[in-house]
């Protein structure tokens, strides 16, 4: 088995005096997309950013790509979308997308394709602020995607998007896993689950299970993975 | 550190800017507006005008920088912008250097237009050069810029960063010799006005207009100011943590 993209060992993070991640060890396999899921609050946005680097650890580790999550060195080759599109509200699309494609040293050239990507060329002239949410997530999805990133941490990036849009990013996300890229897309809707090659399951700071989603259907028996998951919890508190 | 990262920095924050037209028009008029206002309730006593008129131009700057960068930032760092930067291969001093050249720049017009309205129309002298009075403007710009981005850190609300101003800024103006001399203040006010940076500032800026003397005291304003902000980047720089809660 190759190096893992991600990996996480005994982290625990304490956020506003609540545990939010107990020790938690896993790790992310090049290569595919893993999905992490869980019910909002279970830890998810913590642990991608950690993998990022912006939040503040109380022990444990987490590497990426065998260096320590956040290092300079990693910036370049990790794209990161937020939960909350963190977008210029005042700049429009290009203009957003141009900031950072600078920032990374990416070309112009780069800045229309990743615009494409996330079929917003027509509203690239757009200021942010006059959007709809599902347009700024894209934009934030755009700035992510620059510089062909070796790892992406998405948080969330589907949210409140229509289901045609919602399959054709999917599929630009198993395309870039095709090409190498590792791919970390969290999600609180279980129906997304059965797109990733690989998940997460994470409840109150811990991981409950992990496994394909055919893996997770055939151990707990379950016909979908709403049941599944429900079946793996129940377990875990027998 | 990147000058590509830092001239990107500055052309978004000017384009950010530019996108609130309302608020450069603001910029630009209301020191404007404000020495015409302070020549005509001045009329009677020229000689106010024209001992104050100098000083006040160059601290405007100072006090409209100080406020837009405050709410600037803290919408950066609200809005999870400046998080996301942080995640970006960046140095933090390119972001603060962005901001200080992006309201440099900006400060440099406003400071030329509301100079062009004084030493016209209004009449105003100053005794030493004008330019030298536009170099300390906008130095007082960045120092308004270097101190709204450091306590943009201790607000969370716009509110919050917009009171910064009458707490921060309005006791230095009073304390810095413009509207009485420093001399003539009880003791333990000119022990307060000593420490403060806008002290110098304005020092500085009366020597010019009085022309002179430029002896140490004046060197001493000028490294004040420059070296106050320096300390504001830095404590700016080091409230801007990559890693947080």
């Amino acid at each position: 088995m190759s190096e893992p993209a991600i990996r996480v060992e005994s982290l625990r993070v304490v956020r506003g005096g609540k545990v939010a991640l107990d020790g938690i060890s896993v790790e992310v396999a090049p290569g595919i997309v893993t999905g992490l899921l869980g019910p909002s609050g279970s830890g998810k946005s913590t642990l991608m950013r950690a993998a990022v680097g912006v939040q503040r650890i109380d022990s444990g580790r987490i590497t990426v790509l065998g260096q320590a999550a956040g290092s300079l060195a990693l910036r370049s080759r990790v794209g990161y979308r937020t939960q909350a599109p963190s977008v210029y509200a005042d700049l429009t699309v290009r203009e957003n997308v141009r900031y950072f494609a600078r920032v990374l040293g990416v070309s112009d050239g780069g800045v229309g394709e990743a615009i494409d990507t996330v079929g917003l060329g027509e509203e690239a002239g757009r200021v942010a602020n006059r959007l709809s949410g599902g347009q700024l997530a894209r934009v934030a999805l755009a700035m992510a995607l620059l510089g062909e990133p070796e790892v992406l941490v998405l948080d969330e990036p589907t949210v409140g998007l229509d289901p045609v849009l919602r399959r054709d990013l999917w599929d630009t996300f198993h395309a870039l896993a095709g090409r190498g890229a590792t791919l970390l897309v969290s999600s609180h809707v279980m129906d997304e689950a059965d797109r990733c090659d690989e998940l997460l399951l994470l409840r109150e700071g811990r991981i409950v299970a992990t496994g394909s989603p055919d893996e997770l259907r055939r151990r707990t028996g379950a016909g979908d993975l709403d049941e599944a998951f429900l079946r793996v919890i129940d377990e875990g508190e027998a | 550190m990147s000058p590509r990262v830092t001239a990107a920095t500055a052309v978004r924050v000017l384009t950010q800017l530019r996108r609130d037209p309302r608020t450069v028009v603001l910029l630009l008029a209301v020191p404007c507006v404000l020495l015409i206002l302070l020549e005509e309730v001045f009329a009677g006593l020229p000689a106010v005008f024209q001992s104050i008129g100098g000083p006040l131009l160059g601290l405007f700057p100072f006090i409209s920088m100080f406020l837009v960068t405050s709410i600037t930032m803290l919408r950066e760092r609200v809005s999870g912008t400046l998080e996301r930067l942080m995640t970006l291969p960046l140095h933090k001093l390119d972001i603060l250097l962005g901001y200080a050249i992006a309201f440099a720049l900006f400060a440099a017009v406003q400071v030329t237009l509301v100079s062009v309205v004084a030493f016209g129309p209004l009449d105003l002298r100053v005794a030493g050069p004008k330019w030298a009075v536009v170099v300390l403007a906008v130095g007082n710009a960045v120092l308004g810029m270097s101190l709204g981005l450091f306590v943009s850190a201790f607000a969370t609300t716009e509110f919050q960063a917009v009171q910064f101003m009458p707490a921060l800024v309005f006791p230095q103006l009073l304390l810095c010799g413009l509207f009485v001399a420093r001399e003539d203040m009880a003791e333990w006010l000119q022990v307060i006005s000593a420490v403060l940076p806008l002290t110098y500032a304005y020092d500085a800026l009366a020597k010019v207009s009085a022309g002179g003397p430029y002896g140490a005291r004046f060197v001493l304003d000028v490294a004040v100011t420059v070296g106050a902000t320096l300390l504001f980047l830095a404590l700016g720089a080091a409230t801007l943590r990559r890693r947080t809660a």
